[in-house]
């Protein structure tokens, strides 16, 4: 599945890139950062399991379990701090 | 909220706008208000960027910037549905958000949310709730700039607090 990823804040830092398309073999959120983090690289430390992030399906905040459909646009970032 | 055909989102008519420039918080309520004579109340807050972190609360100067990232698009549509919430919860006439991006300087204005009712005590209630909500489910992220170099701001547990005194379980921190 064709899918577009999005990297914010720290996240972005430490991927080294703001984004990029991606083709996943992933059904949900939770599956597609586990695939990025065993995928190695930089992901592996950005989006492991010991950091606390927050992701968007659609530009709409999603928990892990929520499904993938082709064309998504998927961004992880950390807990969000504005205001 | 969907908007009628040929809509043309400007700062005369938009209930959210992200921008680098500052603002101006009298032009920013003439435009919520828009003459509207039902209008009795209008209750502001506007946040403003401090010389310290919260870790160095008594170290005046520990920040010197604030560079401000947010997500274009996915900003204005989650404050959008905020806002769409506020009106369900609240007998409000309009509010109204304006949030800088970019690199800014102690005691400028950051942040601007107005909400506008025909007595004090809906306005009160929508302008607290729209901020907590900002606060926790808005993508924006602060960076400090100080004398120890750059650092992400942390988010805080007493911002998903704040939110969940509203009846919203949506943890951040």
């Amino acid at each position: 599945m064709h899918i577009h990823l999005k990297f914010f804040a720290s996240i972005r830092e430490t991927m080294g890139s703001s984004g990029h398309a991606y083709e996943t073999q992933s059904q949900t959120l939770g599956q597609l950062r586990d695939e990025l983090v065993q995928a190695g690289g930089p992901a592996a430390q950005a989006l492991g399991r010991d950091r606390v992030l927050r992701m968007a399906l659609n530009q709409t905040l999603c928990e892990e379990g929520a499904a993938l459909t082709p064309g998504a646009e998927i961004a992880f970032f950390p807990p969000v701090t504005g205001g | 909220m969907s908007q009628p055909p040929g809509f043309i989102q400007n700062a005369a008519t938009a209930r959210v706008r992200i921008q680098t420039a500052r603002f101006d918080v009298s032009q920013e309520i003439a435009a919520l208000q828009q003459n509207d004579p039902r209008i009795g109340a209008v209750c502001t807050f506007l946040g403003t960027v401090r010389d310290r972190n919260v870790h160095d609360a008594s170290h005046a100067g520990s920040v010197q910037t604030l560079e401000l990232e947010h997500y274009p698009g996915m900003t204005e549509k989650s404050i959008d549905a905020m806002i769409d919430e506020a009106h369900k919860r609240f007998d409000i006439y309009g509010v109204r958000v304006v949030h800088r991006v970019g690199m800014m300087h102690p005691t400028e204005p950051v942040v601007l949310v107005a909400a506008a009712s025909a007595h004090r005590g809906e306005s009160f209630k929508a302008c607290e709730f729209v901020m907590d909500y900002l606060k926790t489910q808005a993508p924006f992220w602060k960076k400090e700039q100080g004398l120890e170099g750059a650092q992400w701001v942390d988010a805080r547990v007493s911002d998903d607090a704040a939110l969940a005194r509203w009846g919203i379980h949506k943890p951040n921190a």
